[in-house]
């Protein structure tokens, strides 16, 4: 396929609002059982806004790709048969609850309704928010990764890695981006984002290669003899039928040469896995306050590489016949 | 049901890319218009076409077949295109099985040619929807036409008349017969998309000559005295 | 969007339907023009036409982008007094001036020098009225393409059988069960040929096409039987090798329909060795016809009249007259000729495997033999035997160009000819079918004329300015046997050319041999691009200028549609309309769409107004006609006879009171009589309500065996078709041929050729069909060169002038070189790379594109694809004069000059009809090194707009919508 940016932006984007989410929930989750030091209503907030920030930034960067941004409104009516037409929909209840979640938190509108668990574990509207943020945050993940697994014939998607990856790593670069957030903030969550954020990363290390792996040795079950329909070793197409690009050659093709496609995947699997690790290991170790920033930053632009890689690496049956000019 | 299609048959389709300009003729006008052209008079010159003729080689010299091969949407009976559109501008006909998209909805995400393995749809770039084969819808359905013209135009216009067309739901339809009688095939049958458009194959008619043949009696050579007889003496050169 | 089912595109703005005929190409498919507010919305075949039966094509069906194309002149353009020929700088001038500036030059040449004038024509479909207009001007140089074109396949069979391939013949695959074609990828008669072939191979006919590359109709072919181009002469050699070995011949009719059993003097020594014997004394018809006056060798009673009542003729053998003359038949002087032309033989020039070539004689002949067809058919043949059933051996061939442009065309297809006749096909069911006005006497009786007294100032031609030579006597060639024709027509150099030689006009008169011209008037040919060979001299030559600053050509008018390469050179440029503007007819005097049942003509209707100031081209010949005082376009008083071509075409008649004109149908006051009668003041409209068209089915009895069908031929010669109702014999042998070699060897009593050519005229005029390489590569270094280069058309663009088509560009914006994997690894080229092609007279550069359906010792192109930069009304960038390449630029329209030749200068064309051989180019191909630019090469200066033009290069978005409300 060919690697839009508009699609490479929205979803890596929306993916660490999604993380980010997550991780301020599970923030504040630890904190209200006490497991980590209380943050302040500040704290949630501008962490909300920032979530906000990327996912309208990835629903922005999603009009790109649409030929008729105007219209856009209409992409929500097929939920019952499309997984893009769900996306629509969850995207902005995902968008609305973190809005709510974080104006919650600013407005301090966080007096228990009701306490569970013997008193460990007062139950605040920010809570119930949280609790429906991370549903919806999951079933984000879920439409996003479905609108790419779903589709059978793009058999290097048609996985449930590509929604396990899609998960693994927007959570990771969320978390990664909530250490950066509190090593900014100086608070003490430093570590403790940092070191779900590694979880993530070596989950999404361990999901991301298995589905390298898997596609590394995909067999495609379509090829010229079932295009075409003749059953003839030796069939070489010699017209596609026309002399210039058209959008059968360019939307479903990266028109980049393999050595190109292997130092993508080579940039990605280093940038995206071992040097953020190694920089949150190392902030860690030196208690800086930069190095986790540059963590996600790095890890952002190797989630940019990895989604290149993910369009560029399907390949559609579609290719097939379109091929050569003569 | 009804569901129509076209039956096209490589046996006589000699790639004269008559269905293709016919198509385009009658839709850049039509319903389904215009058919936009980008870059007609300059370099790299492109447009939309709901059909394209592809040519293919098969085997090596001097086992080469050239073989010609037309392409539109092939109308699946289970068209994967339609339930990914997010807007229900793509649409499957129920009165005659023909994948419609209505501009006025279309968004031009472009994920319905995402999920077609075919290649079939084409984005207009200067409307910027996804336009794709009718199948000559505002021909077929228009009773105000003559029963013989309500085809699609590309049926119309094969020279070869390899493009059959009707209802491969009725068993008895010239389409139906020809799938059933000359080994009419699915594109990609992997994918369960159940195309209704079928291509039939080629077939080869070979003749077997014996020895018996060119050995018979009433050889005219028979018929003739085959020695060359030239300038030789007869009986009145002889001076006796 | 509204449902598309309640929705009738008919009541969407105002709408028309009109009839006419399509010119997309040379097919001439009968259609249906729907407009939309005044707009063309959409053109349909006719189903009501005979011809194309309601399909269509997809030149055809881009017949809207013709219309709407930048490339369209629209107004009458001079060359700016102090410009350059060849920069396009133009300005424009009025019709008024433009045909006063035109006749007055005109005018003067006739008064002077007639033969100063000439007029040449491209594709065009009007050579009756061109034609005329060059006999009465008085001038004798004018043709057609043809020369380039095909004249090999033309001559090469009507001096055979009657008839040819083209419009005037074809194979009936309504009853084939075999089917072979050669040399053809696409087809002149392109639309009937493809409905033809579905069908036969729907119901099982067996198809074998022959060719050194599979594409076109051979793509769907039951077999590919490649071969080296130039071959076929070989091929077709040991097939009648094989098939007379075996005794797969017709026999009878051979006997009775042929000349095969006919007797030739055989005696080297004699004036007359190689002539017929004839019985002199006898009272048969001797015109323009085949004399009945030639001998049998009965096996009983020795020499006999031909079909003499209850006779017996050998067809093999040699004999001894009475009076002492030796003599052999016909035939068995063919199996003597094809004797050494074994199988094997052929396989080491052909590259076909002898076992090929013997399976594919033994199909034929079995299937001919086997296979018969019987209709129950009455008729009578010319002797008065009743039959009552037509019998037909189901074995049909089609060739084309594959075999005319060779050097050897001529003698290829005569031996194509001879194939056919041997297996018994000719005018009969499964065979090849004659279309009217053929068949026709063997030759045809127009001749040129003979001497250059026929070129007299202010007066007609005195002869057609092409016709059919039969003998010495017939050629156009003055006292010392030089040519009189600018093209050298009908000279000792090319004296079968029945079409002219186009190919070399410009070079001839550029070289002022055999004399300079001053007005040159080239119709609708590209002669400074695809319709030239050696493209890049002949565009020097265009602007090549005396010592005194005078082109060496001095006026040059160019009449066309479209800013194609040559109105960059033309002084006066006049704009013509489309085919959806103008009035044309598809005339019984040229070439008419004749089935096989029976004649048809059809016409031009016109659906839109002519675009600015656009004028039908037979318009202003007409009025040129009448300006200049020609006769047939003036009367007696001086004024103009005609208003225009409607009116001409209405009132013309052949001779005054012939009931003879331009269309044949709906003649007479009332429009009730056929192919003769008085002007009907009405055709015009009866043909509109008739779909444009006029068919005559002949009875039933007179559809078969026409050159020796009494019948038929009668009712031919009281309609005008021939002259001559004898009987056509197909010459297996060529006596005609044997006067031309007589005359070389000095045995001739008439005119003899200058000592330079007698031994070319010797070698080749061989009455009996024999091979040769082909003369470039008797000529070249074939080590070196060891390719042959190739062209053929895309179907999308066969025989159709439209790259500037904005929907057939996109199917064909450029063009590759196709060449077999095995080769081009071999030169370590890679698919896709690009390559010089390099010929005897230069290089092109283009890219390189693997094929696995050429024959290794071929490369070839799509042809006429590449443009010159700017022309057509395309961008400077555009593909066609970037990627796309012209092979006509390293193809040479004059041989080599060797010492074998005496140093002559000689076209490159075959030596009997002056066919241009541009498939016998040689070449040579290697990898362009990396540093070269990625463009084709060679390049031209950009050709600038017109004035009048559409600027619309650089548009970037079309969305074509007829009516008033569509997007534009």
């Amino acid at each position: 396929m060919h690697p839009a940016f508009s699609v490479i932006f929205l979803t890596t984007l929306i993916g660490a609002g999604q993380g980010l989410f997550l991780a301020l929930f599970t923030g504040q989750f630890y904190s209200t059982v006490e497991l980590v030091e209380p943050q302040p209503a500040s704290f949630y907030a501008v962490g909300s806004a920032l979530s906000l920030a990327l996912l309208v930034g990835g629903l922005a960067a999603s009009f790109f790709h649409l030929g008729r941004p105007e219209r856009a409104w209409r992409a929500a009516a097929m939920w019952r048969t499309s997984w893009l037409s769900r996306e629509v929909i969850v995207l902005p209840a995902m968008m609305g609850i973190v809005f709510l979640y974080g104006v919650f938190h600013w407005a301090g509108w966080t007096q228990p309704f009701i306490v569970l668990g013997e008193g460990t574990l007062p139950i605040d509207a920010t809570f119930v928010l949280g609790m429906l943020g991370v549903l919806v945050t999951l079933a984000l993940f879920v439409s996003t990764g479905m609108i790419y697994a779903s589709v059978k014939f793009l058999q290097e998607w048609h996985s449930p890695y590509t929604i396990v990856n899609f998960i693994f790593l927007g959570t990771a670069s969320g978390f990664m981006l909530a250490a950066a957030y509190s090593a900014l903030l100086g608070n003490h969550l430093v570590g403790f984002f940092g070191t779900w954020a590694v979880i993530a990363t070596l989950l999404g290390l361990g999901t991301r290669t298995a589905s390298l792996m898997r596609n590394a040795s995909i067999k495609h079950r379509s090829n010229l003899q079932t295009a075409i329909g003749i059953r003839h070793r030796g069939i070489v197409q010699k017209s596609q039928g026309f002399s210039a690009d058209s959008f059968n050659t360019r939307e479903f093709f990266h028109h980049q040469s393999p050595e190109t496609l292997k130092l993508i995947r080579v940039m990605f699997m280093v940038l995206v896995f071992p040097l953020p690790i190694a920089l949150v290991l190392l902030a860690y170790a030196l208690a800086s306050p930069t190095l986790p920033i540059l963590a996600f930053v790095v890890q952002y632009i190797g989630l940019i590489a990895e989604r290149w890689y993910f369009f560029a690496e399907a390949e559609h049956p579609q290719n097939l016949y379109y091929q050569q000019i003569s | 049901m009804t569901q129509l299609a076209l039956v096209i048959d490589l046996n006589v389709c000699v790639g004269c890319h008559a269905c293709v300009t016919s198509c385009k003729q009658w839709n850049t006008s039509g319903w389904a218009g215009p058919m936009v052209d980008e870059n007609p008079y300059d370099a790299n010159p492109t447009g939309t076409f709901f059909n394209r003729v592809q040519t293919y080689e098969v085997g090596s010299f001097p086992s080469t077949e050239t073989v010609h091969f037309p392409k539109s949407c092939l109308h699946c009976e289970d068209p994967p295109c339609v339930p990914v559109c997010p807007t229900g501008a793509s649409y499957k006909r129920e009165d005659n099985g023909v994948v419609l998209v209505d501009y006025d909805k279309c968004i031009g995400c472009k994920y319905c040619s995402w999920a077609c393995p075919y290649g079939v749809r084409e984005l207009d770039e200067q409307q910027k929807v996804m336009k794709k084969c009718t199948l000559c819808i505002d021909r077929i359905t228009d009773h105000t036409l003559p029963e013989a013209e309500r085809k699609p135009a590309c049926v119309i216009a094969c020279p070869t008349n390899a493009r059959l067309y009707g209802d491969v739901h009725d068993p008895d339809s010239e389409v139906s017969v020809a799938i059933r009688e000359r080994g009419g095939y699915a594109l990609m049958p992997e994918w369960g998309t159940n195309p209704a458009n079928h291509y039939l194959p080629r077939q080869k008619t070979h003749m077997h000559v014996t020895e018996e043949d060119l050995q018979r009696s009433d050889n005219p050579l028979t018929k003739e005295d085959i020695t060359v007889y030239q300038g030789e003496e007869t009986m009145e050169d002889v001076t006796w | 969007m509204k449902d598309p089912a309640v929705q009738h595109d008919a009541e969407i703005g105002q709408t028309e339907v009109k009839e006419t005929t399509c010119y997309m190409c040379a097919c001439r498919c009968g259609i249906r023009v729907h407009l939309r507010d005044g707009q063309v919305r959409y053109i349909e075949g006719n189903p009501d036409h005979p011809l194309n039966k309601g399909i269509l094509c997809a030149k055809g069906s881009s017949g809207i982008m013709k219309q709407v194309s930048p490339a369209r002149l629209t107004k009458p353009l001079r060359r700016k007094a102090n410009a350059k020929r060849g920069t396009s700088a133009f300005e424009e001038i009025s019709w008024d001036e433009a045909m006063t500036m035109l006749s007055e030059r005109l005018g003067k040449l006739r008064a002077t020098d007639p033969k100063k004038f000439a007029l040449f024509t491209g594709r065009d479909q009007m050579q009756a009225l061109t034609g005329m207009f060059a006999k009465q001007f008085g001038t004798p140089n004018y043709a057609a393409h043809g020369g380039f074109c095909s004249v090999n396949m033309a001559t090469g069979m009507i001096y055979s059988i009657g008839g040819s391939f083209w419009e005037f013949g074809g194979p009936d695959l309504d009853h084939a069960k075999l089917f072979i074609m050669i040399g053809t990828a696409e087809d002149h008669h392109s639309n009937p040929m493809k409905m033809a072939l579905s069908k036969f191979k729907r119901e099982g006919g067996r198809f074998i096409a022959i060719n050194p590359v599979r594409s076109g109709y051979g793509a769907i072919a039951d077999e590919w039987v490649p071969i080296k181009p130039g071959t076929d002469g070989a091929l077709f050699l040991a097939l009648t090798h094989e098939i007379l070995k075996l005794g797969l011949f017709d026999r009878d009719f051979l006997i009775q329909y042929t000349n095969a059993a006919e007797l030739v003097i055989d005696d080297p020594e004699r004036d007359d060795h190689g002539m017929f014997v004839r019985d002199e004394t006898i009272e048969v018809t001797r015109g323009c016809t085949d004399p009945q006056d030639k001998l049998w060798w009965d096996r009983n009673t020795g020499p006999v009249l031909t079909h003499s009542e209850g006779a017996d003729p050998r067809l093999l053998g040699g004999y001894t007259m009475p009076d002492g003359t030796p003599v052999k038949t016909s035939f068995q002087l063919l199996k003597e000729r094809v004797d050494d032309y074994t199988p094997e033989w052929a396989e080491s020039i052909t590259g076909i495997p002898a076992a090929t070539i013997r399976r594919l004689a033994h199909e034929m002949g079995v299937m001919a033999r086997d296979h018969k067809i019987e209709l129950p058919i009455n008729w009578t043949d010319v002797w008065d035997k009743e039959h009552d059933r037509v019998t037909g051996n189901p074995v049909a061939f089609h060739a084309m160009r594959g075999l005319a442009a060779h050097s050897n065309g001529f003698q290829t297809i005569r031996a194509l000819s001879i194939l056919m006749t041997v297996l018994g096909t000719i005018d009969r069911p499964g065979g090849f079918r004659h279309k009217a006005p053929f068949p026709r006497p063997i030759p045809p009786c127009p001749k040129p004329p003979n001497s250059p007294d026929a070129v007299q100032p202010n007066t007609p031609l005195d002869g057609l300015p092409l016709g059919w030579p039969g003998k010495p006597e017939d050629l156009f060639v003055d006292d010392d046997g030089e040519p009189v024709r600018i093209d050298k027509a009908f000279s000792w150099e090319y004296p079968l050319a029945a079409h002219g030689l186009m190919h070399n006009v410009i070079t001839n008169a550029w070289r002022g041999d055999p004399y300079p011209i001053d007005t040159l008037f080239l119709f609708m040919a590209n002669m400074a691009w695809n319709s030239s060979m050696n493209t890049v001299e002949t565009r020097k030559m265009l602007t090549d200028q005396d010592e005194n600053g005078e082109y060496k050509i001095p006026f040059l008018v160019v009449c066309d549609t479209y800013a194609s390469e040559t109105v960059a050179f033309a002084d006066l440029v006049l704009p013509d309309t489309t085919y959806l503007e103008r009035h044309d007819v598809l005339s019984m005097l040229d070439r008419p769409i004749s089935e096989f049942d029976g004649p048809v003509d059809s016409v031009r209707l016109p659906v839109l107004p002519p675009k600015g100031e656009c004028r039908p081209f037979q318009d202003v010949i007409i009025e040129l006609g009448a300006r200049l005082g020609l006769p047939a376009f003036t009367n007696a008083d001086g004024t103009a006879k005609y208003k225009n071509y409607p009116d001409f075409v209405v009132n013309y008649e052949t001779s005054p009171g012939s009931g003879i004109g331009f269309l044949a149908g709906y003649r007479g006051k009332h429009g009730d009589k056929s192919l003769k009668g008085e002007p009907n003041p009405n055709q015009w409209e009866q043909y509109a309500a008739n779909h444009c068209v006029f068919h005559h089915e002949l009875p039933r009895s007179y559809q078969y065996m026409r050159n020796w069908n009494k019948g038929y031929l009668h009712w031919a010669r009281a309609h005008g078709m021939t002259k001559w109702a004898e009987p056509i014999t197909i010459h297996i042998y060529s006596e005609i041929l044997q006067r031309f070699r007589a005359a070389a060897q000095g045995k001739w009593p008439g005119r003899q050729p200058p000592e330079r050519y007698r031994e070319r005229i010797e070698t080749f005029f061989d009455p009996l069909p024999f091979y040769y390489d082909s003369l470039e590569a008797q000529r070249v270094d074939t080590k070196r060169f060891p390719l042959t280069a190739l062209t053929q058309r895309p179907m999308a663009m066969y025989h159709s002038w439209d790259s500037q088509n904005a929907w057939l560009r996109q199917i064909h914006s450029h063009n590759y070189l196709f060449v077999n994997p095995k080769m081009a690894i071999a030169l370590d080229i890679q698919d896709g790379d690009w390559i010089w092609v390099e010929s005897h007279l230069g290089k092109v550069k283009c890219m390189c594109r693997y094929s696995e359906a050429v024959e290794p010792s071929t490369v070839w192109t799509w042809n006429a694809i590449g443009k010159a930069t700017g022309a057509w009304g395309l961008s400077d960038r555009a593909d066609e004069s970037k990627k796309g390449f012209l092979l006509n630029h390293i193809i040479s329209e004059e041989l080599p000059v060797v010492s074998s030749d005496g140093k002559q200068i000689l076209s490159n064309s075959d030596p009997l009809t002056g066919q241009a051989a541009w498939f016998d180019t040689r070449v040579r191909i290697y990898k362009a090194n990396a540093q070269e630019p990625k463009i084709t090469e060679p390049q031209f200066p950009p050709m600038k707009s017109l004035p009048g033009q559409l600027s619309r290069p650089r548009v970037r978005w079309q969305a074509y919508v007829a009516g008033l409300f569509g997007r534009k």
